[in-house]
């Protein structure tokens, strides 16, 4: 399945992202519970591209590792930046009107999560979830 | 803009989630629901979310809102129909719906309104006699 990049500029998109990483998750042969987890994790991080990000893009590609498939997602903008990841990271903290349980919380749902971030530059956040 | 359907059942609102909401419309649902909840003098809120695919953590304070909004107006707030996907994934995200009440379906939400409301006529109808 060729890659699909999905632009992130308006509550509509943060959606449509959420059906396309759906899309990518049944493709990539995962159970329900696991589709379930990515597809949330995605919408968390489609979230903070567009509130704290001030928008940018999710692109997602079906992942091979030997026997095992997966999806993983980078979520991209060139927004402020977050000066203390760590930070960003706990339960709790928030900048704006979530629950502040965005970035830690999507940490939770998926097997694989790192996140670049340069103050001024932007931020970038690759996750995967494996079959 | 779209809104999510509100339905007048008694004294109960009923309102089925049937679309991937974005978070305007979850936030429009809110206002909706809470100016309805006065108009009709609502005494329970029944919300079906088992269409819903996922709940994220905006969709869960907004449902977690809706509940305590609903309590400060006198009114009992019970989500039906969280699918078990869904409830797996809520607790890993760290989401515990402080003061939402919920019931496996509608029909079991939906007695849990009505002995909510029953109990509340019955209080009523012993201070109208000056009780015993």
């Amino acid at each position: 399945m060729a890659r699909s990049i999905v632009p992130i500029r308006t509550g509509e998109d943060v959606v449509r992202v959420r059906q396309e990483v759906r899309r990518f998750a049944v493709e990539a042969g995962l159970g329900l519970v696991d589709q379930t987890k990515i597809v949330t994790a995605a919408s968390e991080l489609a979230r903070n591209t567009l509130d704290y990000g001030k928008g940018g893009e999710a692109s997602m590609d079906i992942v091979q590792n030997g026997a095992r498939r997966g999806v993983r997602i980078v979520f991209e903008d060139h927004g402020p930046g977050i000066a203390d990841i760590e930070l960003a990271l706990k339960d709790g903290y928030t900048s704006g009107r979530g629950m502040g349980l965005g970035l830690g919380g999507a940490r939770r749902l998926c097997n694989e999560f790192t996140i670049a971030s340069t103050p001024g530059k932007g931020t970038t956040v690759t996750i995967a979830r494996w079959k | 803009m779209d809104r999510i359907p509100i339905l007048k059942l008694g004294e109960a609102l009923l309102v089925t989630i049937q679309v991937d909401m974005h978070d305007r419309l979850a936030m429009a649902l809110e206002e909706d629901l809470t100016a309805r909840i006065v108009d009709h003098s609502a005494k329970g809120v029944l919300i079906d979310i088992s269409a819903l695919e996922i709940v994220d953590s905006f969709i869960g304070r907004t449902l977690a809102n809706i509940a305590m909004i609903a309590k400060v107006l006198d009114a009992d707030t019970v989500v039906v129909g969280m699918r078990p996907a869904v409830a797996i994934t809520l607790v890993e995200l760290g989401l515990s719906l402080p003061g939402v009440r919920t019931a496996l379906n509608a029909e079991r939400g939906m007695a849990m309104i009505k002995s909510r409301i029953d109990d509340a006529a019955m209080i009523a109808t012993d201070e109208d006699e000056g009780g015993p």
